[in-house]
């Protein structure tokens, strides 16, 4: 470790220094911390723990399916498993991964700001999803639920299981994502640095406002709608059930009204780390950057409009329908134009295959897939025979996991060198970035074929058509791939976080506050004298840049280029 | 398709007269998804690769926006999107207008079980018979949780809700046994609710009809019969008589006209109308009588309710038939008149006055 060498990569400042990191080690220091990185760092081990509990329901549902008449579990724990896998994924990872980990770390960073507007809500915020993935936990401790994380009515009003005690679970993580919106929204309209204009901001910033804006609209009606049904559960309300009075469509479209936007709450940010690491790795400003902000918030606002989409079958009128059908094939633009602006970017770009890059160019290529499909279901006619099917369930994991899962570990690879003042070996996550891209596609494209074939999702067995157990068994075999490839960083990002070589302050010579003004891992203050923008965003230069390594052998695994 | 034991189908089989419009506009949304994906992955490799780090390339006045390319890549999707949109729903409306000549079918959904009844009476489970070549309407409403019946080789699907009836048409166009199933989570067993679709050449779908559906000993009760039986034992006759009387109004001949109720809006008496106003009778009372008629929500089953709702649709006005037996069995002395229907008639109640002024009528 005693380096002679003095290269790029290694100690620029003496060692001794205090950060975020070091300035105190007590647990209480932890606990009752109000700085920003260090919320951010506790996100990063709650939101980790979660997933894994999320992914070993996942594997127990591909198992079972490996057999078209079951293989361990009974009916009711493979329902209550794939609800787990649902709940967990979606309220306690998905939607708050990125912002609550990478937005809450490097939003005041990025703008130049001491800490967040309000710290001690921010705390507070993580206090309450700790709470409500306690009460969810609890939920499946004491008998589980088994209505899907959908929790449609009267399914989940008429069931036995503790579906009051997880819906309370529920809303209590949503309390958080709005204490956490709050906050980012006060922190960018009121705490951005002298000169930070709207325009020099980065788009990982407008991508994190949309999203807030999403939470603060939806995130309250969802919970409300959830709290309806503890009340007509736990108090016999006729508000959702036609026995007493009640209809359950209307269940559905509160539902659809908030988790249709919760899908932009979580690929929004991912494409904000996306537009960060594709302008780095290309060395080049960013192609189209209003045209990538402002749809940004188009497909916020039109996300709010397109929830029908999910009820096409449901009963609504066909005038609805339609209505709603439009609207989604809109709503196909905006992400269209992020994909073409960032294809081009790299375009005369000095293009470097980094880590952080491949987990970028993976998640291009998995999301076009995810987004395409989404023609097949906005489009009315060809929604009816394939809604409620695998081909669901493939179209929203190409978006879920190809979108959002691979541009978090993405945004995690660029952004660990800032967060621990460590590097990770290059080898092992190229590799890992590769066997995670090759994974996912053998999980899930057998899916949208079986989806096709008509094998509805939420089935246990499928003893009467045989002839779909070869998509499942691939299926399956792909997701042990795929569940390598997580398990891979989970590994070697935590040995580097202890053993890693040290990292300078702007490893990967990333334009940004937080690269050139802040040292890694950041102090406690972020900044060690006042922060004043005065360029604009994304000044790369990818003439120099490429001339630097026009001699070096940089194959995709050689390990070497990277840092 | 497939190598030993390892059999697979890439696309299920197009049964119905939907199906291959289905599978053209699926297939074109397919291609054209494809299409793009493979233009905008070359873009990317092709940009990747020849700009990759340290080689030797013009990375010159380097373009960070142009508008006119923006509006393009906006604006050919856009036309595409709706060239799709208007082809999507011109498909969706030719399967969602029911038509007017369809054999009509009546599916109950029920934790974890497909109930279908024909017209003719018989009865099915887990099971249904159709004709090939002739459009079938299913009107369809669930006892319990939301079900949704799903046809994979009809290209059909729709949600079976409580509360509310839905429909779903298709036109099967070949003979076969193809696959019913529930394709909304619907508890414990929702993967076992499943059942078969035989599609029958006329000549089979004849016989099988003639022997009722080869479960009965006896030819089963027409839906109509089987209404008019619960009509009986309910004693609905009891009130709704051949014309309006002052306890209740009259059936006869309501169905599909218009209803005002007692607080001025108005309704068509549709199937949906009689099925709240024997569940429910209290949310929508027609104006002119008082809230008297019990409620049957939970003594009538959503089967009994279909029944009763096709025994009213052939009650005519005008004709009579109804008062006369009516008129019969309410005469002292005359046979078999134990029913409570007639004990009930037989006092001074409110019940009496409507025989006196039929009889006045008369």
């Amino acid at each position: 470790m005693s380096s002679t060498i003095i290269e790029q990569g290694t100690v620029e400042k003496p060692h001794s220094e205090k950060n975020y990191l070091n300035a105190d080690h007590t647990l209480k220091s932890w606990l009752l911390t109000v700085d920003h990185k260090r919320i951010g760092i506790l996100y990063l081990i709650s939101v980790t723990f979660f997933f894994f509990i999320g992914a070993i329901a996942a594997a127990m549902i591909r198992y079972e399916l490996t057999s078209p008449k079951g293989i361990l579990l009974s009916s009711e724990v493979y329902n209550k498993t794939f609800s787990a896998h649902g709940i967990y994924m979606v309220f306690q990872f998905l939607v708050v991964a990125i912002p609550a980990v990478l937005g809450n770390f490097l939003i005041p960073i990025m703008i130049g700001a001491r800490d967040m507007a309000f710290p001690r809500l921010n705390l507070l915020s993580w206090y309450m999803f700790i709470t409500g993935g306690a009460l969810i936990s609890l939920s499946f401790i004491l008998g589980g639920v088994d209505a899907g994380w959908t929790f449609y009515v009267p399914l989940s009003t008429l069931s036995e299981n503790q579906i009051s005690l997880c819906l309370v679970g529920i809303f209590i993580t949503g309390f958080s994502s709005i204490f956490t919106a709050v906050n980012f929204v006060a922190t960018i309209h009121k705490m951005r640095a002298p000169g930070m204009t709207w325009y020099r901001l980065p788009l990982f910033i407008w991508s994190h406002y949309a999203t807030a804006i999403v939470v603060l609209l939806g995130t309250p009606v969802v919970a409300i709608t959830l709290f309806l049904v503890v009340v007509e559960r736990g108090f016999g309300f006729g508000i959702f059930s036609p026995e007493l009075g009640g209809d359950p469509v209307l269940f559905q479209h509160l539902f659809w009204f908030y988790s249709h936007p919760a899908v932009y709450i979580m690929i929004l940010p991912a494409f904000g780390i996306i537009s960060e690491v594709i302008t780095c790795f290309s060395r080049r400003p960013i192609f189209g950057y209003r045209f990538i902000a402002y749809s940004s918030l188009a497909i916020a606002f039109l996300g709010f409009a397109v929830w029908g989409h999910h009820m096409f079958i449901s009963s609504q009128s066909a005038f609805q329908g339609i209505v709603f059908s439009i609207i989604t094939w809109v709503l196909a633009i905006p992400s269209a134009i992020k994909m073409f602006n960032w294809a081009t970017t790299m375009y005369k770009g000095s293009v470097h295959f980094s880590t952080p890059m491949l987990y970028a160019l993976g998640f291009m290529g998995l999301f076009l897939i995810g987004g395409l499909t989404g023609l097949h279901l906005a489009s009315i006619d060809t929604d009816i025979h394939v809604t409620g099917t695998y081909f669901i369930v493939a179209h929203f994991h190409y978006v879920m996991v190809g979108g959002t899962i691979l541009g978090y570990l993405g945004g995690i690879h660029f952004w660990f060198p800032k967060m621990f003042g460590r590097t990770y070996s290059e080898f092992w996550g190229r590799l890992s970035a590769m066997i995670v891209f090759v994974g996912f596609n053998l999980t899930f494209f057998p899916q949208f074929m079986v989806g096709y074939l008509g094998m509805p999702r939420r089935y246990h067995y499928y003893y009467f058509a045989p002839e779909w157990q070869i998509y499942h068994i691939l299926s399956t075999a792909g997701s042990s791939v795929l569940g390598l490839g997580f398990l891979m960083p989970g590994i070697y990002l935590t040995y580097a976080i202890f053993k890693g070589k040290k990292a300078g302050a702007n490893p990967w010579g990333a334009k940004g506050l937080e690269w050139e003004k802040c040292a890694s891992p950041p102090v406690t203050e972020n900044f060690s004298e006042p922060v004043i923008v005065t360029g604009s965003i994304y000044d790369y230069n990818p003439e120099e840049d490429s001339k630097l390594y026009e001699n070096e052998d940089d194959s995709m695994l050689s390990g070497r280029g990277g840092l | 398709m497939g190598w030993g034991p390892f059999q697979f189908n890439i696309m299920p089989e197009p049964a119905s007269k939907h199906a291959p419009y289905y599978d053209a506009l699926f297939m074109a949304i397919t291609g054209l998804a494809a299409l793009f994906t493979i233009m905008v992955v070359a873009m990317i490799i092709f940009f990747a690769s020849k700009y990759r780090r340290g080689t030797k390339v013009d990375r010159k006045n380097i373009l960070t926006h142009h508008t006119g390319l923006e509006l393009i890549w906006m604006g050919v999707p856009l036309v595409l999107a709706f060239l799709m949109f208007g082809w999507s729903t011109k498909n969706y409306m030719s399967v969602r207008t029911m038509p007017k000549d369809a054999v009509e079918i009546f599916c109950i959904g029920k934790q974890w079980m497909w109930h279908f009844q024909h017209m003719n009476g018989v009865r099915e489970n887990n099971e249904l018979h159709v004709v090939v070549g002739k459009p079938v309407k299913i009107t369809m409403i669930s006892q319990d949780v939301i079900h949704s019946l799903y046809l994979p080789e009809m290209r059909a699907q729709y949600m079976v809700v409580p509360g509310r009836y839905t429909e779903l048409a298709f036109t099967p166009t070949k003979p076969g046994r193809y696959k019913i199933l529930c394709a909304m989570h619907c508890g414990t067993q929702h993967s076992e609710m499943v059942g078969q679709l035989y599609v029958m050449n006329p000549t089979e779908y004849a016989e099988w009809v003639d022997k009722g559906g080869n479960k009965y000993k006896e030819k089963p009760l027409t839906i109509q019969e089987a209404g008019a039986q619960i009509y009986n034992e309910k004693g609905c006759a009891n009130c709704h008589t051949g014309v309006d009387n002052p306890r209740a109004p009259t059936l006869n001949g309501i169905f599909g006209k218009s209803r005002r109720f007692a607080d001025g809006t108005t309704a068509v008496a549709d199937r949906e109308y009689l099925r709240e106003a024997i569940k429910m009778p209290h949310k929508k009372l027609t104006a002119g009588w008082e809230n008297t008629m019990p409620v049957y929500g939970g003594t009538l089953t959503e089967l009994q309710v279909l029944q009763l709702a096709e025994y009213i649709k052939t009650l005519t006005p005008g004709k009579g038939d109804f008062e006369r037996q009516d008129m019969k069995r309410s005469t002292p002395g005359s046979s078999g008149d134990s029913s409570p229907v007639d004990v009930a008639n037989k006092g001074g109640s409110a019940g009496n006055a409507q025989f006196r002024t039929s009889e006045g009528r008369r």
